[in-house]
């Protein structure tokens, strides 16, 4: 075999997942075409969909937001190389802390100190359930892959369980529970933007995007700016060289898990705090799921991750318009269009390198016989 | 006590069909997972067997043609997760989880495309289903106290595919320990460098133990659709790859093991529906969640070595490079 030349970092890092993600949409493309209506045009009705009609872009914000937590938490046991599948589950368990948390300090502490102790708690309870995980792995070698799809139905039992009965709203019949209070309910953008005077469309986009943006920063000042980031990053490149570096390899597995897990409750803020203002029977609808095609696309990295969820809100928002416009195309094409991503992005993220080398290579032959 | 004994039965059996699909999405995956591929897309292939099985029988009004096509999708998944993570060596898990996307969306968009009801496909009519099979001497049995009841109640009257399931499993157990193909799948999950060095296509064996499972798999989606369920439903496989996951691990990899705990969980599921509202001596009513989050408790525990050591493959989930 032939040893095959490296890319050039900028056809590593742009070029060859432009290829992955145009194959993805291609095939996808090709579904919509046999089931006999227009790829092009479903295209169009997306971007429209997405962007153009009013308050399109808020929802397509909305979406986005959530799918910077959870794309951040699988990133995070990315860089250890852990693979985090939990994400659905522990942001649907944060909620139980905001609901603590509103429970516990609303009715004394002005809203300032209530919103930002939802915030901890839903982090916290987030981390809480992937923490369980993340020691099974590190202290009793049960791989994380299994018991996050497990504690995945554990929340979605204990969940309907708590709506459906101890936390269900007095006098109703269908799971959810009580409204939070006022002061724990985050305002949207456009009351926001209402205070200065700025006329926006009304949407579900609310201040949870911003925190959704420091979030990014925090996970890029975490990974590379940190001890703990290096420490992270060398436990996901070679545990054995890591442990012989001094580095309690099980400890940073247990804290990358659990800071993971905080990543992925802080969902429930948008969620719970910021759009439904309480918790509803499958708010997290999903969202989980894509946090692993958004990190796998995004490349583990904040910018990668920012434009991947802004890809796959605007995949949300805009296949929910497929539905209006088609007979035979629903939102369920976004389903097809994620696994394509996953599976593109993901499984088969290097098919196209050898290819692509070979052009590569021949290209600077031909230019060195240039000279 | 004669209602407790019919009562009991009646569990048994109800255990027996929701256990089923389990039995061969289990021997699904300890197939691919012994030849040392990780396959979390059980529930992938499970839920296409199943479209694909309801949307034939429900076209051309044949179950064969059904259980046919549900196999040929199921194996072409498998095929799909060979492709990325055998010949190019992708990630495992990303592949899994890939493919269970695509099963749903397709699924779905395809009901749509095809019967424009909203996902779901036509009710078959009886004869677009595998019906209950009447054993042998079920009448003359009758007259004999309790083994009448034990052979018309709980060993009579399921569909063909209920027997298939139950054939698999020692079918399945037969393959892996006794047969040549057998020994060297174990073999390439323990150690695929020493099958390769011996002369044996790794790739060729991960691909064949991928297919033997997809097989499986199709079987177990044709039972939802078009014979335990008269249609196909939107995410009817409803967890239950993911189950049969747990009953591989719960069965420490191995066939017969694994049917006991497909057993335990069908049980669990079966008397789950019953005991609500019922208050048990000691500790009262128990949460039907609760009763359903069992078999993945109880799995967590197992996994974490408080009850035995789990034993994976060695080589799982680890591509093979030359």
């Amino acid at each position: 075999m032939s040893v095959m030349k490296p890319l050039p970092r900028w056809a590593d890092l742009i070029l060859l997942p432009f290829i992955n993600l145009c194959t993805a949409f291609f095939v996808c493309g090709i579904v919509v075409y046999i089931i006999g209506e227009n790829p092009w045009e479903a295209l169009l009705v997306m971007l429209k969909g997405a962007f153009i009609y009013p308050g399109s872009l808020g929802y397509t914000l909305y979406y986005t937001t959530n799918f910077i937590f959870t794309g951040l938490a699988v990133a995070t046991a990315f860089h250890a190389k852990l693979f985090n599948i939990g994400g659905e589950g522990q942001a649907y368990v944060g909620s139980l802390g905001i609901l603590l948390a509103t429970a516990l300090f609303a009715p004394f502490l002005p809203a300032v100190f209530v919103v930002l102790l939802c915030i901890i708690c839903s982090a916290m309870v987030g981390a809480a359930w992937a923490f369980i995980p993340g020691y099974l792995q590190a202290k009793r070698g049960s791989h994380v892959v299994i018991t996050t799809i497990m504690f995945n139905f554990l929340a979605s039992s204990l969940m309907v369980y708590l709506l459906a009965g101890p936390l269900i709203q007095l006098g109703q019949q269908s799971p959810q529970s009580d409204l939070i209070p006022e002061s724990a309910q985050l305002a949207s953008f456009e009351t926001f933007l209402g205070l200065f005077g700025v006329d926006i469309a009304s949407s579900p986009l609310n201040l949870s995007f911003v925190l959704a943006l420091l979030a990014l920063f925090v996970f890029w000042v975490l990974i590379w700016k940190t001890r703990l980031g290096y420490e992270i990053r060398a436990v996901g490149k070679n545990q054995d060289a890591a442990n012989y570096a001094g580095i309690n390899v099980p400890k940073i597995i247990i804290i990358t898990m659990t800071i993971s897990g905080a990543f992925a409750g802080l969902l429930a803020v948008n969620e719970v705090m910021g759009v439904q203002h309480r918790a509803i029977l499958n708010f997290t609808a999903g969202y989980g799921f894509t946090g692993i095609a958004v990190a796998l696309m995004g490349r583990n990295h904040p910018v990668g991750i920012f434009f991947a969820s802004l890809l796959f809100g605007a995949l949300f928002q805009g296949g929910a318009e497929l539905d209006f416009e088609f007979q035979s195309i629903t939102r369920d094409m976004v389903l097809l269009i994620q696994g394509m991503i996953i599976l593109f992005s993901g499984a088969l993220a290097y098919m196209f390198n050898p290819a692509l080398s070979k052009v590569f290579s021949r290209i600077t032959k031909n230019g060195a016989n240039d000279d | 006590m004669i209602d407790f004994f019919y009562q009991t039965l009646w569990a048994l059996d109800a255990t027996l069909r929701v256990a089923t699909p389990l039995m061969l999405c289990a021997m699904a995956g300890i197939f691919s997972e012994r030849s040392g591929i990780v396959d979390i897309s059980l529930e992938g292939k499970l839920l296409s067997g199943a479209f694909v099985a309801a949307t034939i029988a429900s076209l051309t009004g044949s179950v064969w043609l059904g259980l046919i096509g549900a196999i040929s999708a199921s194996v072409l998944m498998s095929l799909l997760h060979g492709f990325a993570c055998i010949t190019h060596r992708g990630d495992q898990v990303v592949s899994g989880v890939a493919i269970n996307f695509l099963a749903s969306g397709l699924t779905v968009i395809l009901g749509i495309a095809i019967f424009k009801r909203g996902g779901q496909t036509p009710t078959l009519s009886s004869g677009e289903r595998f019906r209950p099979i009447e054993l042998w001497f079920v009448d003359a049995l009758d007259n004999v106290p309790v083994i009448g009841a034990i052979y018309r109640e709980l060993i009579s009257g399921h569909s063909l595919l209920v027997y298939v399931a139950l054939l698999c499993v020692p079918i399945a157990s037969f393959i892996l320990y006794k047969s040549r193909f057998g020994l060297r799948l174990r073999a390439v999950g323990e150690s695929p460098i020493a099958v390769d060095s011996a002369g044996v296509s790794v790739t060729w064996l991960r691909y064949r133990a991928l297919i033997v499972g997809g097989v499986f798999c199709g079987i177990a989606g044709a039972y939802l659709s078009i014979s335990h369920g008269a249609n196909f439903v939107r995410e009817m496989s409803a967890g239950k790859g993911y189950i049969a996951l747990a009953a591989v691990i719960f069965g420490n990899w191995r066939p017969i093991r694994a049917f006991w705990a497909c057993l335990m969980f069908g049980f669990l599921d079966a008397i789950t529906s019953r005991l609500q509202d019922i208050d048990l001596p000691l500790i009262g009513e128990v949460p039907a969640q609760l009763m359903s989050a069992l078999p993945y408790i109880m799995t967590i525990i197992l996994l974490s070595g408080f009850i035995g050591r789990p034993s994976p493959p060695s080589a799982i989930g680890v591509p093979y490079k030359k």
